[in-house]
């Protein structure tokens, strides 16, 4: 019975005023705590409040200002479009300081529109965001709330292509803040503008370009309402969660990570141990085939692992990747990307029962003995490869002698080279 | 100026060092990149070059050059002992063999160089154009030998284990670092930029040197020589001054090279 009524009075409605289809009937009373249109029985007004109508005929005013001469203009056919409009909420459901009010206009300035009558658990979680706590520490503060990321009065629901927050139009939001220099500046954003980065990422262009649902943006890492700081260990991109975070899309990356030695240290505690963003970087990520990821990569794995890559830059892998080509062996070449095992672990690529077939990945005919080469000689040590040690150390006194003798003799010669020209020149 | 001249090398023998000298600056160009390969210039050669296979690939190109003139060198050696029975390529002022005048020569040299005694009486090779060649000639050995092995990896693995290559590529490198070191520096100023010879000598383009410059700088030959008659027979006619113009282009564009990439190797081990 109440659909026909509501659908009566809005045709009704809307024969008298272009505007006026915003309203409801007069008599029912949407409850702000109702989410959809045939919720509960609406209870018996105490006292009429302002139908929409009232509202728009001041608001409805493209450039209706307030006294202090601020555009108050509301656009009721979009209001009308909107979720909230969808569910016949009215101007004072959210503005509730004049559900009272019968004495229009009223004072230029409100009461700040109230989430949380409806939506208290987003609030809350919004309240222990970082954005709250930038709000709440300054009053200058320009950080997210609510209507930044939702729109004011045009609120629309996630799945909504129209919406602010559908998923291939979330890093446009959160980019209208974060790739402004001002609100970086003002919020002192260590990352600077993020937006940027992301939009040349892998799953930027996969939103941008390929128009892909499911690839991450910017809520997938941070979540929506409670975005926290990354070293808070509540932060879904808190160092240790930032695995678990990755895996909620990769998840067989995941898994591989947890079985290998990095996962399983990071599992204990140890912080040193790399996560995803360390080696993917955290907005940036790129393609694993490019040739700029790869060589940072193995610059990233040298980061702990110094002693291996001073000696992976003496072989002719490491001299070619550091001359910034790519067609050679890399770390993650050898010893796996995800799921990497000690030499002595039988899962190793470079364990003995695999080296040789991991080997034969670049060199498809290599033999036992092309596979007892050492990757990572160390010239340095008698121990470990004393030949080459000893060749070392002949090699450095051999130039060390050639280059003292030959140069004190030519240091010798050089005075005495003048003098001979100088006689020279006097005879002819 | 004398007028008359004497030849000193043979047009094979100039061939060889033109075809060595191209070589081997092709060879220290793209594989100095790889020894300093975190430097900036190293980083910047290697991007002119294009790729790594585009320097491997030139590298290799050098190194057969390299490697034909050496086995050329080789087979004219025994050509002369084997076929003609000469025996003065291995002893006498005709051979390139360590002897010992040239132990005296090297000694009174250094007196001289200390106003301490008269300059020695060179003849046909002095003691630090025996070094040059021999340091070429161990080069070869040692750079040609690790180079094959690095260039074959797959193969030579069947015969040799492992650790070989790992040696193979640190010989390689230092070995090179030496061979080049000691070119663009040592003979460069031996041979070129000394005073005595300063810009350049340019023998080894034109093959030719006057009796003048014999007489003055190897006068043990000088004599050889005269009382043999043999200045009458290696008698030739002066260099075309074309000829002098090419020998100085080329020697001027090898030394600068040479040069600079002495520069780059100062600069990076220094820094």
């Amino acid at each position: 019975m109440k659909r026909w009524l509501v659908l009566f009075s809005v045709v009704f409605v809307a024969t008298l005023s272009l505007v006026a289809d915003m309203s409801a009937t007069s008599s029912s009373d949407v409850s702000p705590s109702a989410q959809s249109k045939k919720a509960v029985k609406a209870p018996p007004a105490p006292a009429p409040a302002p139908a929409n109508d009232d509202c728009l005929a001041c608001h409805g005013d493209p450039d209706a200002k307030s006294e202090a001469g601020r555009n108050v203009a509301v656009d009721g056919a979009k209001f009308i479009d909107s979720v909230h409009g969808a569910l016949d909420l009215k101007c004072v459901d959210c503005h509730a300081d004049l559900k009272t009010f019968t004495d229009f206009p009223h004072e230029s300035k409100l009461a700040k529109a109230d989430c949380t009558s409806c939506h208290k658990d987003q609030v809350a979680a919004y309240d222990r965001s970082i954005h709250a706590a930038a709000r709440r520490q300054s009053t200058g503060s320009v950080a997210a709330t609510c209507t930044d990321c939702h729109s004011v009065h045009e609120m629309r629901q996630k799945d909504d292509p129209k919406s602010l927050t559908y998923p291939l139009n979330l890093p446009t939001t959160c980019g209208r803040c974060h790739g402004d220099p001002k609100v970086i500046a003002q919020g002192h954003i260590a990352i600077g503008n993020v937006a940027d980065l992301y939009k040349d990422s892998i799953h930027g262009k996969a939103v941008s370009r390929s128009g892909l649902m499911v690839a991450a943006n910017c809520t997938s890492c941070h979540g929506s309402h409670d975005i926290r700081k990354k070293s808070d260990p509540d932060s879904r991109v808190f160092r240790r969660n930032v695995p678990k975070v990755c895996g909620d899309c990769h998840e067989g990356i995941k898994a591989q990570y947890d079985a290998g030695v990095h996962g399983a240290a990071l599992a204990k505690g140890n912080d040193k141990a790399p996560v995803c963003a360390d080696c993917h970087t955290a907005h940036q990520i790129q393609r694993a085939d490019t040739a700029t990821w790869k060589l940072d990569t193995i610059r990233e794995c040298g980061t702990c692992h110094v002693d291996k890559i001073a000696t992976y830059r003496d072989t002719f892998h490491g001299q070619v990747t550091s001359l910034g080509f790519v067609r050679v062996a890399a770390c993650s070449d050898c010893h796996g990307a995800h799921e990497i095992h000690g030499k002595g672990d039988a899962r190793s690529k470079v364990s003995p029962a695999k080296v040789l077939q991991t080997c034969r990945t670049c060199h498809p005919t290599a033999g036992e003995n092309f596979a007892k080469y050492d990757p990572h000689a160390d010239k340095h040590s008698a121990t470990r490869n004393p030949v080459l040690f000893y060749a070392a150390g002949f090699m450095k006194w051999l130039l060390i002698g050639v280059f003292g003798v030959f140069g004190l003799h030519a240091v010798l010669w050089l005075p005495r080279g003048f003098k001979v020209r100088r006689e020279k020149g006097r005879h002819s | 100026m004398s007028t008359r001249f004497v030849r000193r090398f043979d047009s094979t023998d100039r061939l060889l060092h033109g075809f060595l000298m191209l070589s081997f600056l092709g060879l220290a160009a793209t594989g100095l990149p790889l020894i300093f390969s975190d430097e900036p210039w190293a980083r910047r050669m290697a991007s002119i070059l294009g790729s790594f296979e585009v320097a491997g690939w030139m590298h290799r190109v050098c190194a057969t050059i390299l490697i034909t003139v050496f086995a050329v060198h080789l087979v004219r050696l025994g050509k002369r002992l084997f076929l003609r029975r000469d025996l003065s390529v291995l002893w006498g002022p005709q051979s390139m063999v360590p002897q010992p005048r040239d132990a005296r020569e090297a000694v009174q040299h250094v007196k001289w160089f200390l106003g301490r005694g008269a300059r020695p009486r060179f003849d046909r090779y002095t003691y630090w154009e025996k070094f040059d060649y021999w340091a070429v000639f161990w080069g070869m050995g040692i750079i040609g030998a690790s180079g094959l092995l690095l260039w074959f990896p797959v193969f030579f693995a069947r015969m040799v284990p492992g650790w070989v290559f790992n040696v193979a590529l640190l010989v390689h490198g230092e070995e090179a670092l030496l061979a080049v070191g000691f070119i663009f520096t040592m003979h460069f100023f031996n041979g070129h930029l000394r005073p005595e010879k300063f810009p350049m000598d340019r023998v080894i383009f034109t093959g030719r040197v006057s009796l003048e410059e014999l007489e003055d700088e190897r006068p043990d030959e000088f004599a050889r020589l005269s009382a043999t008659g043999g200045l009458d027979a290696l008698a030739v006619p002066p260099p075309e001054p074309w000829l002098v113009r090419l020998g100085s282009i080329i020697g001027t564009i090898a030394v600068v090279i040479g040069l600079v990439l002495v520069g780059f190797i100062l600069y990076a081990v220094l820094t």
